[in-house]
């Protein structure tokens, strides 16, 4: 059950440093002060953008197995109504985010760093936004642990911070949960759509917290947040305050990437959660504030995950400011309803500077990950010198790695060596590469050595397979060879002892026996087709 | 609309490399200008022609190995190392020597192993350590500290005998030079004399030596700036001084009348240079900031045992060229432990 944590009562004009503050913060290493370029987007309330003429929804918008299409082109659909399903426990569905005809079912650019193509359904809206079948459980706390699980799962719920992990996932721990988390720290510069959900949707968030903690039962409720939104950390504790949940809101410093989740729970629990482990493994489960909203509205008023408030800001946005969209609208759409862009601009990023990445075109619709469409204009990117060992890369590395080595192998494509050093660790939060004077681009090498890596565990696994196909197929050209042979010997034997001409019985019996033979020779080969094809 | 495709970090820092080796040259200045005013013109004509020397041997390989001049030139990590060899070498040497080490430094020690950011060892100090081999005699001249010569050498003659290697007909040798304050005191404790017998000469300021001292003091200054700004960590610095200082006093407390105190260790020679400037080299030391106390010891432990038992009268620059050797080594054993892991 929930302890009660004193001092959850806040002096927001003052200083978002409650005195009072139970929870004793604690530090990781390295880290930035960034400028936040935060205010240019905080000025306007949350804007719910128009409704768009098509809807463009890529079917694979989380980490996991990939969800199958459920509809059809030509097909009606309803708002919330799922389109696909979640193929896999590690899996998502997405839903009609308004009420229209299926145009398409096919491949299209979506945002993705590759600027690949990918499966999206296509919807021609309506205009009526007119529900389909709504499901919800206002009486949470009466209902069953695992019916709320699954409604959220086929909600199509997953991480709004930005990975889009599944969220049912992480709320069936499969142990006793101590500490739920809420992030919203939000360490990334220019982003504010978590700021600005907090100040205009707090007392939603808690309840969306409080519906976590019940299936968690977790003991203690902590929401971060940075202390550059004294705003957003007033209202939280005013929502708090005003709920049955006992949580406490703590400010944490504004020090990049303070909401890495690791480096969140290290700030508020001092633990450090382990290299090959989740935090759930040390009791401690972390969700983003716009995914607390999205179990919120799933919950309570049946609403799946069919929209978001995302940023769309930078020096090469007319009105920067916050929308509340639908997935699947056009980020061009977006940007022309911030005023569209200023001239000179140059660089198109999905999230932050830090972090977020670059897209070729405007052209690709808005996901569930997507918190930020920021464009920036002169980006000035000196010409890389070597490394000259300087460290100050490995000074402000949270995960405290040692980026100079992993570089050094990572150009030397010596991809065991970089493996020894961690790679994996890395959490390419970018913090060495902007402070390196030699201006290398240093994350750049550390995905792509990530890449070549699975890329070759991929290729070893498909080469597993295909030498284990081999030595099948071998075997079965051996057995094969033998089984001609026992049946020709069995010919000759059959010849020797034939009957005499006339006797049609004899006959008879030997042509259903033939085919017998094939009928079940027939059946072997497809057997044997369906192993290979295992 | 088309826009471009980098990765991120979207927005580029602030630091670079040009920045921070200017931040060196600035910290340079105070005691520079302290080794002018106690040794005379030869340590600003010296500092000219390294300089002159080494920008034009960067651009020359620049151009034999096919690379753009201007980056390596804009980086000035040439001139720091110009200027490096320019306040330790003597400041009447001979233009060749300068050349000579320039040389050895730029193209030898740095570029032959692959350039800026390759090189193994600290090139400032392997060409000093060239010429200190080849050319001994040279190399320890070293003028009497304004005050203690008979004679000063004005501009013009110091530049005469910088690009003749003669003095003006007026001045000898014997008579602005002067042994060191460390080369002194190891030929004369050698002569069975003691140390409070020794440093009762006038040579020999309140700390270590007069003017050697004071230089030793302003370049301290210049290592406090680049503390300041963040180019350099404490750990080089410190853990040179402590173990040069803690090597001295073990043996001096033992032995007063023949090992000097630490103070006398630290503001001599080119210890303080050594520990602000030159081992904290970020290419040929260590990096991680353990791996960078070791390396700051193994200077002060060499620097001492080289200056109190071996062959030549400084060990900063041996000692420095040792570590840099044991560099690799050093990283690999001094990794941090990684964020979530157990220590290795
Ligand atoms: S910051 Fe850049 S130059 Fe310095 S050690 Fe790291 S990678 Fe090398
Ligand atoms: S990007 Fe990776 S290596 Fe670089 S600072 Fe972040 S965690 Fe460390």
């Amino acid at each position: 059950m929930a302890l009660a944590i004193p001092g959850t009562t806040g002096n927001p004009d003052t200083n978002c440093y409650d005195m009072s503050q139970s929870i004793q913060l604690h530090t990781f290493h390295g880290g930035l002060k960034l400028d936040g370029h935060k205010a240019i987007s905080t000025s306007h309330p949350i804007k719910t953008a128009e409704l768009p003429a098509t809807l463009l929804l890529p079917v694979q918008q989380h980490i996991g197995q990939p969800a199958d299409v459920i509809v059809k082109p030509g097909e009606q659909v309803f708002k919330g109504q799922k389109l696909t399903r979640a193929s896999d426990y590690i899996s998502a569905p997405i839903h009609a985010p308004t009420s229209g005809i299926i145009s398409a079912v096919e491949e299209r650019l979506v945002p993705h760093p590759s600027g690949l193509k990918a499966l999206c359904i296509e919807i021609q809206t309506d205009g009526k936004d007119k529900w389909g079948e709504k499901v919800s459980y206002p009486d949470f706390r009466n209902t069953d642990i695992v019916t709320l699980r699954n409604h959220i799962r086929e909600s199509g719920i997953v991480g709004l911070g930005g990975a889009a992990f599944p969220t049912s996932v992480k709320l069936n721990p499969g142990r006793s949960i101590d500490t739920l988390i809420l992030n919203g720290a939000e360490c990334e510069p220019y982003i504010t759509c978590d700021d600005m959900l907090m100040r205009e949707h707090a007392a939603d968030i808690v309840e969306g917290m409080a519906i976590m903690q019940f299936m968690l039962s977790a003991e203690q409720c902590i929401i971060g947040i940075e202390d550059n939104k004294p705003e957003a950390i007033a209202a939280m504790r005013a929502a708090v305050k005003e709920s049955e949940l006992a949580a406490e809101v703590v400010a944490i410093p504004t020090i990049y990437p303070t909401g890495g989740e690791k480096q969140l729970i290290k700030i508020l629990t001092n633990q450090e959660v382990p290299g090959d482990s989740l935090p759930a493994d040390i009791g401690i489960v972390c969700q983003n504030v716009g995914t607390a909203k999205a179990v919120y509205d799933a919950v309570i008023h049946g609403q799946p995950l069919i929209d978001r408030v995302i940023t769309v800001t930078g020096e090469g946005i007319a009105q920067p400011q916050n929308f509340l969209a639908l997935i699947g609208t056009s980020m061009a759409e977006l940007v022309a309803q911030a005023g569209g862009y200023k001239p000179g601009v140059k660089r198109l990023i999905m999230g932050g500077s830090m972090m977020g990445f670059a897209l070729a075109t405007d052209e690709i619709p808005i996901i569930k990950a997507s918190n930020c469409i920021l464009a920036l204009t002169e980006v000035e990117q000196p010409p890389a010198q070597p490394c000259i060992r300087c460290g100050k890369c490995e000074q402000v590395c949270p995960a405290l790695l040692l980026p100079q080595q992993l570089f050094w192998y990572a150009q030397a494509k010596d991809f065991d060596k970089i493996q020894d050093y961690h790679l994996f660790d890395c959490i390419e939060c970018g913090c060495c590469a902007e402070v390196c004077p030699s201006h290398i681009p240093l994350v750049q090498y550390y995905r792509f050595a990530k890449t070549e890596i699975w890329n070759q565990e991929r290729e070893k696994v498909k080469s597993d397979i295909a030498r284990e196909r081999h030595i099948f197929h071998e075997e079965r050209l051996e057995r094969l060879k033998k089984e001609k042979a026992e049946r020709l010997a069995k010919k000759k034997a059959a010849l020797k002892n034939r009957p005499k001409v006339g006797d049609a019985e004899a006959k008879k019996s030997e042509i259903e026996a033939a085919l017998a033979r094939v009928k079940a020779k027939k059946e072997k080969q497809t057997t044997t087709q369906k192993n290979i094809e295992r | 609309m088309q826009f471009d495709t980098q990765t991120s970090p979207h927005l580029a820092g602030e630091n670079s490399v040009a920045a921070m080796m200017r931040q060196v040259l600035y910290a340079l200045v105070p005691g520079t200008l302290a080794l002018i005013w106690f040794f005379g013109w030869g340590v600003l004509i010296n500092l000219v022609l390294a300089t002159i020397f080494a920008t034009a041997l960067e651009a020359l390989v620049m151009v034999l190995r096919k690379r753009p001049v201007k980056a390596a030139l804009g980086d000035y990590s040439a001139v720091v190392t110009a200027w490096l060899l320019a306040v330790t070498m003597p400041p009447l040497s001979p233009w060749w020597l300068t050349l000579i080490a320039v040389f050895f430094a730029i193209v030898v020690a740095k570029h032959l192993y692959g350039g800026l950011g390759y090189n193994p060892f600290n090139p400032a100090m392997v060409g000093y350590v060239v010429c200190l081999i080849s050319f001994p005699v040279q190399m320890t001249s070293w003028l009497a500290p304004s005050g203690l010569a008979e004679h000063s050498v004005g501009f013009l003659a110091s530049l005469q005998t910088i690009l003749t290697g003669q003095l003006p007909a007026s001045l000898s040798w014997d008579a602005i030079t002067m042994a060191t304050p460390l080369d002194n005191l190891r030929t004369e404790t050698s002569l069975g004399k003691t140390l409070s017998e020794i440093r009762a000469e006038p040579l020999y300021g309140s700390l270590a030596g007069q003017g050697w001292e004071w230089a030793a003091n302003f370049f301290f200054l210049g290592g406090f700036w680049l503390l300041y700004k963040k180019i350099i960590t404490w750990h080089v610095p410190v853990a040179l001084i402590v173990s040069l200082g803690v090597m001295a006093a073990l043996f001096s407390l033992g032995n007063p009348d023949n090992f000097p105190p630490p103070t006398f260790h630290i503001f001599s020679g080119g210890a303080i240079l050594g520990a602000f400037f030159i081992a904290t080299d970020p290419v040929s030391g260590a990096t991680s900031p353990r791996g960078r106390i070791v390396f700051g010891a193994g200077v002060g432990v060499l620097t001492y045992i080289i200056r109190t038992w071996g062959g030549y009268p400084d060990g900063i620059a041996f000692a420095v060229l040792l570590m840099n050797m044991a560099a690799p080594t050093i990283d690999y054993y001094t990794k941090p432990r990684v964020f979530g892991h157990k220590p290795e």
